[in-house]
């Protein structure tokens, strides 16, 4: 195995199943199924079954991915499912599509944001926000055709809810 | 010359035809059911006030009323997908069920590869494939935009694409929305004539027969190829299709679709093909007001 992007024994050129649990683990670094369940479980509540029918991979320093479908282990392919979460670094974070096409199962540190304050967030604009939780990675989410729905990923800190939206996802949308 | 000039006897209606090739397509999207229902996009849309009309024939298809409605909250949700109203047809004739393995073989920019997702209730798995990079990482964006989970995407040259990278023996279905002459979308953009060679159409038609031959050995038996093309030329559509017939083991079949279609023809300057391709299907924009399209399934091995 290369170094790939520079995590050692990590290929960045090929995707890597996720080790079921720390005993398994192969690679230095690497997280593991387990891990990945109980953080979105412990960070949003998000339950681990929800993940049942998933395999997640890693490609690159720290991408991880979440694939549905059947794939041999590695395998060198240009995309597998959706880029899900950012490990390897202090703080690990979920990726703006994961976010919202799982966010809707969070129950917790969802950030509820309504009107103009949805409309910056989607322009990617940080805001000064009064909001009693956890700092960290939260989930922005409006209300959209009579129930929340989830916007992307804020970072929350020193009462300022900053947009994480990505560049080629920011719009300028109206206020609901 | 314009090239449609050459189907003043092929095209039923020729002049109005024509006249609806010069006339500007609405814009339409395609509601992505992995991320909302029909119902809930459309009320998004109501509450912002955008103005749009279901289409007759599929309602997860919706033409705005203005011709550049700009993004909305449900686009940014990844509710909606700008598609091309006829583009909607060859993943309904391909028929994908869920928890099947599926190519699309010639994928980027991916509205088809996402909308047979979608048909698979993003269940099984979903191969797509493109031989562009830049083509395959607007197929990688929009993909991810609209929350499909089930694709894996590949690189490679259709004509000889190899299976071994996913280590699968054959799939249950392959879409081959091939490389074409485009004449069908000149609604959309005129400059596809005024670009149009007979040459160029020569170049693409050995690409086409590649592509389609490698699909139909890829697929098991009993499995469904379809394959569609946005053009109107004989050359690249019932022309390779009969090719095809003859080189490998598949047989047209006779899939009702839900727009109004005139059958494949079985001559063309001087050539006659299979009887059986007047079981294809064109669509001409004075039929549906769409674009152009062509649209042939095969069934493999029976």
């Amino acid at each position: 195995m290369s170094d790939g992007d520079g995590a050692p024994g990590n290929d960045g050129g090929q995707f890597d199943r996720l080790p079921a649990t720390s005993e398994d683990r192969e690679v230095p670094g690497r997280a593991t199924r387990e891990e990945v369940l109980d953080w979105w479980d412990d960070r949003f509540g998000i339950p681990p079954e929800t993940f049942d029918d998933y395999s997640f991979w890693e490609k690159g320093k720290g991408k991880i991915w979440c694939f549905r479908g059947e794939a041999p282990d590695p395998v060198d392919v240009e995309g597998l499912g959706m880029t899900f979460l950012r490990t390897r670094q202090e703080h690990w974070k979920p990726a703006t599509n994961a976010v919202q096409r799982f966010g809707r199962g969070a129950s917790k540190n969802v950030v509820e944001l309504s009107g103009e304050p949805a409309s910056r967030f989607a322009r990617g604009e940080d805001q000064e926000h009064d909001w009693d939780g956890d700092w960290g990675y939260v989930i922005a989410a409006h209300d959209l055709a009579g129930d929340l729905e989830p916007m992307g990923v804020g970072l929350y800190v020193y009462g300022e809810l900053r947009s994480t939206v990505p560049k080629g996802r920011q719009e300028d949308l109206p206020e609901l | 010359m314009n090239p449609l000039d050459r189907y003043d006897d092929l095209v039923p209606g020729y002049e109005a035809f024509r006249e609806a090739c010069d006339r500007p397509l609405p814009s339409v999207v395609r509601v992505n059911t992995i991320k909302t229902t029909v119902e809930r996009a459309r009320e998004a849309l109501d509450a912002e006030g955008v103005g749009y009309e279901p289409t007759d024939w599929h309602d997860g298809l919706l033409r705005f009323d203005d011709h550049s409605p700009g993004t909305n909250w449900p686009y940014f949700h990844g509710w909606l997908h700008g598609q091309e109203e006829v583009s909607a047809l060859p993943a309904l004739a391909l028929d994908p069920r869920p928890g099947e393995r599926v190519l699309d073989a010639c994928a980027a920019p991916g509205s088809k590869t996402s909308q047979l997702a979608a048909l698979m209730d993003d269940t099984g798995t979903l191969v797509g494939n493109d031989n562009n990079l830049g083509r395959l990482s607007a197929l990688r964006h929009n993909a991810e935009r609209l929350g499909v989970t089930n694709l894996a995407v590949t690189r490679q040259d259709a004509r000889n694409y190899s299976l071994k990278p996913m280590q699968m023996d054959a799939f249950d279905r392959v879409l081959v929305d091939a490389p074409c002459s485009c004449e069908g979308t000149c609604r959309k953009n005129p400059d596809v004539l005024d670009q149009w060679t007979m040459d160029h159409v020569q170049g693409l038609i050995g690409v086409q027969k590649g592509i389609l031959r490698r699909a139909v050995q890829m697929t098991r038996e009993g499995g469904t190829v379809v394959y569609s093309t946005c053009t109107f030329a004989p050359e690249e559509n019932e022309a390779v299709v009969d090719y095809v017939l003859d080189a490998e083991d598949c047989r047209v079949v006779d899939r009702d679709l839900p727009l109004q279609t005139d059958p494949g023809v079985t001559d063309w300057d001087g050539e006659t093909f299979d009887a059986s391709l007047t079981d294809t299907h064109r669509v001409y924009p004075h039929r549906n007001d769409t674009g152009g399209f062509y649209c042939a399934t095969l069934e493999v091995g029976a």
